[in-house]
């Protein structure tokens, strides 16, 4: 997945999004909310998406774009289709959450925060996922792993790269 | 709803709660009562959910049909505490706790012991709950468990949090029901200040008065939110509240709005935290099904109801003003306060906003008075804590204790001391803005107070434990990482100064660092503490500072004599390998990614020191001790 492809949208999508708009639209501070669903809908947040919300909710872009990248949650780009999610919470650092992540990132060859030529994977690091009896975690979409040792990883990664 | 109705739900249940809670012998008979002959309790929370709890679950509920056994309940709970020895189950009314269960321990607990007449499957229990003469204690009785005193915890690990009915067998909306019929809004401000009640987020601001100012300000519309945004790594006190006992919350949140004159309610949640979202949204159906919130709650003509705002990954707002701005959909940026929230707050309008926590304590205290919560504790901190034990500690978990509780306590006892017969160095409290408590103020008594006048601070309730392998500079550094990019960058004290000051740690693990720094780092945080607008800039410098009081000697190290004695920083390591203790292997050879390791087969091999970079793969590969960091 090239990260500069162009944007498209089914239409679909785009129903989708309208839907969660107009179903919002009067809700004190819907943005926040608004960006949440999108972002489940597309995967990320590409600036013609936060057009369309800018418009549909009468505000100005700069606004929508100034909410986008406040939040870490917001992306951007587009992630993989398994997204790493390594934990760097101060119970999983103390555990060696760090090598862990180094690992990965050797066996994907690419850095955090990146998603891998063929769009398989992304890596992020998050901050505590709150299962700090696991340290150090990672989650790789909605699955966690906990009690991670760098020799782990890549047996867990080709339990993906298998299923495609 | 009416209170009749209430009544008739508490007491259907009552006894399948009580139970859980009773000593064994008392338990058995109260069982017979319940029409179940045991109960089973399989914990749900996102640490055993994690450890792949559902899968117990399902296993259980496959077993107990093809024994057919159909008089064992099994319930769904939220966090017992112990979240390392995950996916935990529990047997009532004998309390036996089964630690790390899988499918096939199941099956084993099933046809040994959940048959009629079954015993004990000894191997599966949790060590703790065996004695050295191999008797078998409950798990109240265990070192873990004997210390602590559950208030705020009160249901979690008791009651399926996804069943309301059990919530209310277990006392919820029991203090609602009170104040609604029997007390005033001043009544109940009385209660609140007269028990002490400090906010649990981290500021520790007496709860009363945040409740009478908010009261007190003129305004047709007003607020009550609940600050879930716990943002500290390493902390998950509050996501354990909301998992296993969300009702707790919405109840508290009701008296507040009959105090201080509010109808509507927010929860501003993590959206991390997708078990305690799902777990609200039930539990909010389930209440309003119930008119336990909307309109005309228990016929007393009050109308209150709760919306979920799900945050999006920014730790500025867990700041009050920051948190309130994002509910708003902005920017989660803090302003300079006053006005307070309790004038000027969500919307423009007067705001009442409290922690999870401190609203979890609400319904103890109009249950059973404000003199029995002040009586626990200490003078200037009444109640109990819930801290989140992390790090190189042998019982990862939550355990909650009396205020004035020793650290010692909770390290030696509860927590079961370091494992791996390590030394204990320091607890960190507070987070990203507290501070550490080093090995020599271990019998410091935990409270607000004494911990400031240590340098640290109470925060949340995240406590990490390092032992002799963790380094102070790179602790402080690591947290430095984290407030600065997590830094709002709307002041600069704070924008530039967690950044700068992060440089300057950097140097000094990487062994450039001179003595002249660490004066500007003292300087810097000196700034920092004073201008800063947010308690985020505010509290950032406090590792630094704490580390550099009691730990001056290692940033010294590092700086004088470019060593880290822990091991951590990895410009100042090198890797060795020890002539005696090598058998000549060739394992590390052939694993070292750089080819700096020689030798041939039977003779102690060398590490080329500037080929080296101090991967570690040499150490976790040599079967003999041989390869040591230094």
């Amino acid at each position: 997945m090239n990260n500069n492809a162009k944007f498209c949208a089914t239409e679909e999508q785009l129903s989708k999004l309208n839907a969660v708009i107009e179903e919002s639209k009067s809700v004190p501070g819907c943005l926040m909310h608004i960006l949440q669903e999108a972002q489940g809908i597309f995967g990320y947040l590409p600036i013609e998406v936060q057009t369309i919300i800018a418009e549909k909710l009468n505000v100005s872009l700069s606004e929508v774009y100034g909410v986008v990248t406040f939040y870490s949650q917001f992306s951007l780009q587009p992630k993989g289709k398994y997204r790493i999610s390594m934990c760097l919470g101060t119970a999983c650092y103390v555990k060696g959450a760090d090598k862990v992540l180094e690992e990965i990132e050797k066996q994907l060859g690419i850095k955090c925060g990146e998603c891998t030529p063929d769009g398989l994977f992304s890596v992020d690091s998050c901050r505590c996922v709150g299962a700090c009896g696991l340290a150090p975690v990672m989650m790789i979409n909605d699955d966690v792993y906990g009690k991670l040792t760098p020799d782990m990883i890549k047996g867990i990664l080709d339990k993906y790269r298998e299923v495609k | 709803m009416t209170i009749q109705q209430l009544d008739a739900i508490r007491q259907a249940k009552k006894e399948l709660i009580e139970v859980r809670r009773a000593v064994k012998e008392q338990g058995e008979k109260l069982a017979k009562k319940t029409g179940y002959r045991k109960q089973v309790l399989v914990c749900g929370g996102t640490g055993c959910t994690s450890s792949n709890s559902i899968k117990v679950i399902e296993q259980l509920e496959k077993s107990l049909k093809e024994n057919g056994i159909d008089d064992i309940l099994i319930v769904k709970t939220g966090c017992f505490g112990l979240c390392a020895l995950g996916p935990i189950m529990i047997v009532y009314p004998e309390g036996a706790f089964y630690s790390q269960m899988t499918p096939d321990h199941v099956k084993t607990v099933v046809e040994k012991h959940l048959v009629k007449g079954g015993e004990i499957v000894k191997e599966l229990l949790y060590q703790g709950t065996i004695t050295q003469n191999g008797d078998i204690i409950p798990f109240a009785e265990t070192a873990f468990y004997k210390k602590q005193m559950r208030i705020a915890l009160r249901n979690c690990g008791v009651i399926a949090p996804e069943d309301i009915d059990e919530a209310i067998a277990a006392g919820d909306y029991a203090a609602l029901e009170k104040v609604l019929t029997t007390m005033t809004p001043d009544d109940v401000i009385n209660e609140m200040l007269a028990s002490g009640l400090r906010g649990r987020g981290g500021a520790g601001f007496p709860t009363g008065r945040k409740w009478m100012f908010t009261k007190a300000s003129e305004s047709d519309v007003k607020y009550v939110c609940c600050n879930a945004d716990e943002g500290d790594p390493g902390a998950f006190m509050d996501r354990s509240i909301l998992e296993g006992d969300p009702h707790c919350v919405f109840e508290a949140m009701a008296i507040a709005g009959y105090t201080i004159g509010a109808k509507q309610g927010y929860i501003y949640v993590r959206a991390e935290y997708p078990v305690a979202v799902n777990r609200l949204n039930i539990a909010l159906k389930q209440a309003r099904e119930y008119g336990l919130l909307g309109k005309n709650i228990l016929g007393t003509g009050f109308d209150f109801d709760i919306e979920l705002r799900l945050g999006a990954g920014a730790f500025v707002c867990g700041e009050e003003t920051a948190l309130l701005r994002s509910i708003e959909g902005h920017r989660g940026e803090p302003r300079p306060r006053p006005p307070f929230p309790a004038v000027k707050g969500l919307f423009g309008k007067p705001t009442l906003l409290n922690n999870v926590e401190t609203w979890a304590n609400i319904n103890p205290i109009i249950m059973n008075g404000a003199a029995w919560f002040a009586n626990i504790g200490t003078k200037t901190s009444s109640g109990t804590k819930v801290f989140a034990l992390g790090g190189k500690i042998t019982n990862v978990g939550l355990v909650e204790v009396p205020m004035g509780t020793t650290l010692r306590e909770i390290v030696e006892e509860i927590g079961g001391g370091i494992p791996d017969g390590k030394k204990f160095k320091a607890a960190q409290t507070g987070g990203p803005s507290g501070g550490c408590i080093p090995a020599e103020c271990i019998d410091v008594p935990i409270d607000y107070d004494s911990l400031i006048a240590i340098g640290s601070m109470m925060g949340s309730g995240g406590m990490i434990i390092l032992d002799e392998d963790s380094c102070m500079v790179d602790i402080s550094k690591f947290y430095l990482e984290f407030t600065a990019e997590e830094s709002c960058g709307k002041c600069t004290p704070c924008r530039i100064g967690t950044r700068r000051l992060l440089q300057l740690l950097t140097k000094i693990t990487k062994g450039q660092g001179t003595n002249e720094d660490l004066d500007k780092i003292e300087e810097l945080c000196n700034h920092m503490k004073s201008s800063s607008l947010c308690a985020l800039g505010q509290s950032a410098p406090n590792p630094v500072l704490s580390t550099l009081h009691y730990f001056r000697d290692e940033y010294v190290d590092h700086i004088e004599k470019k060593e880290c004695k822990a091991g951590v920083c990895k410009a100042l390591l090198s890797y060795s390998i020890e002539a005696d203790k090598c058998k000549g292997c060739t394992l590390c050879m052939r694993n070292c990614p750089v080819g700096a390791i020689t030798g041939t087969v039977k003779q102690p091999h060398v590490i080329d020191k500037d080929k080296c970079i101090k991967c570690g793969v040499c150490m976790s590969k040599c079967k003999f001790g041989a390869i040591v960091k230094k």
